[in-house]
């Protein structure tokens, strides 16, 4: 790497960073906006709240069924990560080690759905979900969510897979093990950090997961995420506070998992692991 | 019958179970099909299905619900609305992305900065929407800051229009864009660059002459991604925006067309065209990013 140390190259530096600054600084005043509000009494055209409370958490706990909610949210976000997990790793492992007709074919079909936006596969999703009367319970939330958390598992599971020297499994092989011997005791092991790692971004994609649960949840399957979007598309009705409170409760949810999450794997991979795929 | 036996077993070779190992299908390719199965299930086969569906009308003929969508100007200008907001939005995302991230390269320590950065990203649409109504809002900390600041006189309308949606857009695209493109340039081998500079290239020369062509591609692909992204805004265009006017984007036709007049053929013609909207933009980028060197840029260690 080569730092310049001329005048018109420090001003250069100066400028990008109170860029970068800039950014961080309002991203984090809105952040704050959510949070100092959910524990304001009266919060009404002054730089801090009136008063200091936290009465609005109770209220948007019983006024949102907040704890239904959460359970909804968990346990799609619970099964989401088990199925995708099962089909994702095992999916992974046959295209790690194995090279056959058709296999870029597959890969493409596996990273379609991460490189599409949901809301454009999600409407002709929902309408086939509709038809099979699955969209609107729970069942059809969780199955729209695993569209693209399988092949998501899938594609960040491959590198893993491949850095394994096989050798170790013939070795386990010449042994006696046998496939489920082979997979429980040597390569589970191994990929433990891996699948850890994939399956902990699954729960928090899933989590913020808003198009497609939107479009398939009902009254009875919305997750949390949902739930908040309509109390601020139905503003008005209940008090700002309220509905922050609420945010807050969304943000303690996900950032739990994303700081877990983060002793795994390296923020930059949770937008290029799988993302960076078509450029080779 | 004795002599005839152990001919017939010469002339068989290979029974077809090692044909088929040979070729690479085994017990271990078969784990491939489940997921196969279920993306074709619920990716492919709801696509194809929408596909054919918004060529079976409620009433008309074939073509009735394009004809619909391109005659009505509440429908079809949803297309430039939508287009407004992303192209903008992406290009700014991509011209601050790429300085920020030859900054960044030079950092020992990015973990704090890309842990904030992933912030937005996480928290997703819906959260920053509600945020920067707060935030924006005639009374929030931006515009007392900047009345404050002697700036302006009066709190700048900046939620329930096209702004509020241009700034989500920002603050949830611009870390996207921003990661992708740091991996790109992490990417690049440092000796191409000290190269040039010993052979006397001055820091804008290895920026032009060095680093743009072999970055090209990736930011051929960061674009794409980005706008495919802006382009399917959905929450803070209810949210933030204008739902009725500037930012009617074609995510909020679709949705009408499905939920709201429960019409699923419309809705799908409209998804229809999203995609091709989209896919479009993707072909023209990724076309003309053949027109670049594209080869071997990174080092042996990667």
């Amino acid at each position: 790497m080569i730092r310049d140390t001329t005048l018109g190259a420090k001003l250069w530096a100066a400028a990008v960073w109170s860029l970068v600054g800039f950014f961080v600084i309002n991203l984090l005043a809105m952040i704050g906006t959510v949070i100092t509000s959910s524990f304001a009494t009266r919060w009404l055209g002054t730089w801090l709240p009136l008063g200091w409370t936290t009465r609005w958490y109770s209220s948007a706990w019983s006024e949102f069924q907040l704890w239904d909610v959460l359970i909804v949210t968990f346990q799609v976000a619970g099964l989401v990560v088990l199925l995708s997990g099962a089909l994702g790793v095992t999916a992974a492992y046959a295209l790690a080690r194995r090279e056959f007709a058709g296999k870029r074919l597959l890969v493409l079909l596996f990273l379609l759905p991460l490189l599409i936006p949901p809301i454009t596969f999600g409407i002709p999703l929902a309408t086939v979900l509709y038809r099979t009367g699955l969209a609107g319970t729970f069942w059809g939330v969780v199955v729209a969510n695993l569209v693209p958390t399988v092949p998501f598992v899938i594609l960040v599971m491959i590198p893993f897979i491949e850095q394994i020297d096989p050798k170790i499994e013939a070795a386990a092989r010449v042994f006696g093990a046998n496939t489920f011997k082979l997979f429980i005791h040597v390569l589970l092991p191994l990929l433990l950090p891996g699948i850890l790692a994939a399956l902990l971004l699954v729960l928090v994609r899933t989590i913020a997961m808003f198009e497609l649960t939107f479009l398939v949840a009902g009254p009875t399957s919305q997750t949390l995420v949902v739930a908040l979007y309509y109390a601020v598309f139905a503003a008005g009705v209940r008090a700002v506070q309220s509905i922050d409170a609420m945010a807050v409760v969304y943000m303690a949810t996900t950032l739990v998992w994303l700081v877990i999450a983060l002793r795994f794997v390296n923020p930059t991979q949770i937008v290029t692991r799988a993302k960076q795929q078509p450029a080779h | 019958m004795e002599a005839i036996a152990p001919t017939t077993r010469v002339v068989q070779g290979p029974s077809l179970r090692q044909r088929l190992a040979a070729r690479g299908f085994d017990a271990v390719t078969l784990l491939v099909v489940p997921a196969a199965v279920f993306s074709l299930l619920l990716f492919v086969y709801p696509f194809a299905f929408g596909f054919i569906l918004s060529f079976e009308p409620k009433n008309g003929g074939w073509l009735a619900n394009y004809q619909r969508f391109f005659s009505d100007s509440y429908l079809y200008d949803t297309i430039a609305n939508t287009l407004l907001l992303s192209v903008p939005v992406t290009l700014l995302n991509l011209l601050f992305a790429v300085p920020v991230s030859f900054r960044v390269r030079l950092m020992r320590r990015q973990r704090l900065l890309t842990t904030i950065l992933v912030l937005p990203i996480t928290l997703g649409t819906v959260l920053v929407a509600e945020g920067l109504l707060n935030y924006l809002g005639p009374q929030g900390w931006f515009n007392r800051t900047l009345v404050a600041l002697g700036l302006i006189d009066q709190p700048l309308r900046l939620v329930h229009n096209y702004w509020g949606v241009f700034a989500s857009l920002v603050i949830t695209g611009f870390p996207f864009t921003f990661l992708l493109t740091l991996s790109y340039v992490t990417g690049i081998d440092p000796a191409l660059e000290q190269a040039a500079a010993t052979l006397g290239a001055s820091a804008w020369q290895r920026f032009v002459h060095v680093y743009l062509p072999l970055l090209m591609p990736g930011f051929a692909i960061t674009f794409c991604l980005s706008f495919v992204q802006a382009f399917s805004v959905f929450p803070s265009a209810v949210l933030l925006g204008e739902p009725a006017g500037s930012t009617r984007v074609i995510s909020i036709a679709a949705y009408q067309a499905a939920f709201e007049e429960y019409d699923y053929s419309m809705a799908s013609a409209v998804a229809m065209i999203m995609g091709f909207v989209q896919l479009a933009i993707v072909v023209l980028v990724l076309a003309s990013r053949g027109l670049f060197y594209r080869g071997p840029a990174s080092g042996a260690k990667g």
